[in-house]
């Protein structure tokens, strides 16, 4: 999380910053996330205010997490962006691009951009998050990206039902799975090209969306233009960014990134003892339940008396019920009042007042859902550090 | 007539200014939905780079190919974190994702790594 000071650098530089496309690698500052080795570089990319940089080549950009405190939306510019290959589409014109849509249909489809737009239009607010959002928090460590809590976001899309185009193309009797693949690929023919897989109904339920609109704009380049997959209620992984290339197969897709990669326990918790690994593994799927306290940063000061409490709870679609706090460690709970519904998708916010003593406090949050489902008070932990979604707590400090 | 061809003329002049601008910020040419325009993107410059350490030419030899350096100096520090980690990491680029690393190289980019950070 940023400082306050780091902010007010932060905010005078993305003023300057809209015509500023220079080569150069330019960053602004650092940010410290609170986990060992936990120094990052804060960047800018054109399309992008000053974000947390976690690699360059592939990119991949955190959102600065105060961000979150300014409304259910996160704006395109500070969307976080997670590449697996460094084959990048940087040049990309619009009017040649093509959608495919192949395999096990009556007739193969090529849909222009333009043909895509003309389509009956929906719009969705949903979450995406990175699997591995706040990995750098995993204890014990585990390798991948050391990410803070800022590898997720909030937006409306708008789009075309993917189940509009499968119907068009006609879906063939004996369909299992679509697959998805992206314009983005590896340097090497040796990797894995990234292609992911929905099985047919999951494809077919009318709300995963074939989006080119982002917060009323066209989706930033690296979030995917001018088309990504919008799974929503699913981690990002099945969101394919620069779609181009969608095929119907009769099987289950053994490609290694459904095969392999993006695995987690197949326990009930799906979580296993820290430090082991599963007996088996099944694919990740949809969001754990998770809130998050955003106007107060942890090591906080603030003057003692009341202070409003704001912050944001998401689930995977059941819809957020309650958000609660305590600031006993968990003696008393109190519900918070949520804000606007943007849909089960959504970011939900929340807010409550608080009194706080003179003296150190820890703050903590809590949400449920629509089915019951809450947050493990301690972290549960998996090999791959996925699923993030204990209790959150924040340190502050009245006086 | 006058006027109108000096009006066009301003006009003229107007719209390379925008296309000028609108070339220089990649913002401005993502922006409407309705504009077709060819969008070309240019990421920033890497500014990671490995540290120096044992074998670090075979290292930039065989992982710069890929990826930046700072997929490695992010990754978790400490005791845990040494040969064995960094066997587990060249192993999967090598076996997972393809990594074309002769057999000789391996353990002298896992020294390396295990050296380094």
């Amino acid at each position: 999380m940023l400082d306050r000071r780091e902010l007010i650098k932060c905010a005078g530089l993305a003023a300057l910053g809209t015509s500023l496309t220079s080569a150069t690698a330019f960053a602004l500052d650092t940010a410290t996330l609170p986990f060992d080795n936990g120094e990052r570089p804060l960047v800018r990319y054109p399309q992008k205010r000053p974000m947390i940089g976690l690699t360059s080549r592939p990119p991949q950009l955190e959102t600065p997490f105060s961000i979150f405190n300014d409304g259910a939306i996160t704006p395109n510019n500070a969307f976080f962006v997670r590449y697996h290959l460094a084959g990048v589409p940087l040049d990309i014109d619009p009017d040649k691009f093509t959608l495919e849509i192949k395999g096990k249909v009556s007739h193969s489809l090529k849909l222009s951009l333009k043909e895509i737009r003309k389509l009956r239009a929906v719009e969705l607010v949903a979450v995406n998050q990175c699997s591995g959002n706040s990995r750098g928090f995993f204890e014990p460590r585990v390798a991948g990206g050391q990410l803070g809590n800022g590898a997720m976001g909030n937006a409306r899309w708008r789009g075309v039902p993917l189940k509009t185009v499968l119907d068009m193309a006609g879906v063939q009797q004996g369909a299992k799975q679509v697959t998805f693949n992206g314009m983005d690929g590896p340097v090497m023919d040796t990797t894995p090209d990234f292609v992911k897989a929905l099985d047919i109904d999951h494809a077919r339920d009318g709300e995963v969306m074939l989006a080119y609109g982002m917060n009323g704009n066209d989706l930033p380049l690296l979030n995917g233009f001018p088309l990504r997959l919008v799974v929503p209620g699913y981690y990002g992984t099945y969101w394919v960014k620069h779609l181009n290339e969608i095929t119907i197969i009769d099987n289950v897709f053994d490609g290694f990134w459904m095969k392999s990669a993006y695995r987690i326990p197949d326990t009930p918790c799906n979580c296993v003892e820290p430090g082991t690994a599963p007996k088996a593994t099944i694919p990740i799927g949809r969001f754990t339940v998770r809130s998050f306290i955003t106007s107060l940063a942890d090591g906080a000061r603030l003057k003692p008396g009341s202070t409003m409490l704001k912050g944001i709870a998401f689930d995977g679609g059941k819809g957020i019920r309650e958000v609660a706090v305590t600031i006993d460690g968990g003696k008393t709970w109190t519900p918070a009042k949520l804000g606007k519904d943007l849909g089960k998708y959504s970011f939900r916010e929340w807010k409550l007042p608080i009194k706080l003593a003179a003296g150190p406090h820890e703050l903590q949050v809590r949400a449920t859902n629509n089915a019951g489902d809450t947050q493990p008070t301690e972290p549960l932990w998996n090999p791959a550090g996925y699923l993030r979604n204990v209790v959150e707590t924040v340190r502050v400090t009245a006086a | 007539m006058k006027h109108a061809s000096l009006l066009t003329l301003v006009a003229a002049a107007l719209s390379v200014a925008s296309l000028r601008i609108a070339a220089l910020s990649v913002a401005a040419l993502s922006l409407g939905s309705a504009g077709a325009a060819p969008i070309s993107y240019t990421l920033p410059d890497e500014t990671a780079a490995f540290k120096a350490g044992p074998n670090l030419e075979v290292v930039q030899n065989n992982c710069t190919a890929c990826h930046s350096a700072d997929y490695v100096s992010t990754q978790p520090r400490g005791l845990k974190f040494k040969k064995d980690f960094w066997q587990a990491e060249v192993t999967k680029m090598i076996k997972v994702y393809g990594a074309p690393i002769a057999d000789a190289d391996v353990p002298k980019i896992v020294e390396y790594l295990a050296a380094t950070y």
